[in-house]
């Protein structure tokens, strides 16, 4: 039955956008992790979708290609005190954008839950075909 | 099996359809985030006049049969997605599934009555 591959696409919605929450949740814990080398420094990372269709399937699936690493800058500080800085005491922070951040959470988050209805409504609509004429 | 089946009507083939369509609209919303994802959905009428004339079902769906969502707000990244859009497009797939089924589920329980003469 076709309706079961409803729960296909929303499960690979839902596994795509945990895995953009996990990035939000490691670039956020890595925000302040300073470090004395701009190349060693913390960078933020964000998945890469793409959507694919199996050849004959009407529907297509969410995929994540991978994780890839924002090629900011990272953050040049003075702080001579820092015993991470280097030997000019600068200290260089990651190139995390915690606003940016925060609005991917709440993004991911709400498409999380969009994936979850339509699973529940394609669940009850399948257990109310199973019972037909009872 | 005709379009129109002399026991049930077009509900068998309303229920394969409209499952298609909430299908359609799952991967719409599961792509919602995905960078050059274009809307897809069906027409229903169309695609249940294919199935009436080819006398094949819906197994036979091409993707011939698939519009594309017009677009009401671009975004820049090319994904036509608008997630409320297909919200309310998802809720009114179910809201027909549920009514193909209610008319199944009378036409069956009134064959039963016929059957069973209680």
């Amino acid at each position: 039955m076709s309706s079961f591959r409803i729960f296909d696409i929303a499960g690979s919605a839902l596994s795509a956008q945990s895995v953009r929450l996990n990035t939000v949740a490691s670039n956020l814990a890595n925000a302040d992790a300073v470090s004395g080398d701009a190349e060693a420094v913390y960078k933020a990372r964000m998945p890469v979708f793409k959507a694919v269709s199996a050849p004959g399937e009407v529907g297509a699936s969410v995929q994540v290609l991978g994780v890839v690493e924002s090629t900011t800058p990272a953050d040049r500080r003075h702080e001579p005190g820092n015993p991470l800085a280097d030997a000019e005491g600068y200290v260089y922070a990651p190139n995390v954008n915690v606003v940016e951040e925060m609005v991917n959470m709440i993004s991911s988050a709400r498409s999380y839950q969009s994936s979850i209805e339509v699973m529940n409504t394609a669940k009850d609509l399948a257990l109310r075909t199973l019972t037909l004429g009872k | 099996m005709a379009a129109t089946d002399a026991l049930f009507g077009i509900h068998g083939q309303a229920l394969a359809i409209q499952s298609r369509r909430m299908e359609l609209i799952a991967s719409n919303l599961a792509n919602a985030d995905t960078p050059g994802f274009q809307a897809r959905d069906l027409d229903f009428r169309e695609v249940l006049a294919q199935a009436g004339q080819t006398g094949a079902g819906t197994a036979g769906l091409d993707t011939a049969a698939l519009k594309y969502r017009v677009v009401a707000q671009p975004s820049t990244d090319g994904n036509t997605v608008d997630v409320q859009t297909e919200q309310a497009q998802y809720a009114e797939a179910a809201l027909r599934y549920q009514a193909s089924l209610g008319f199944l589920d009378g036409r069956i329980k009134s064959m039963l009555t016929a059957l069973t003469g209680q």
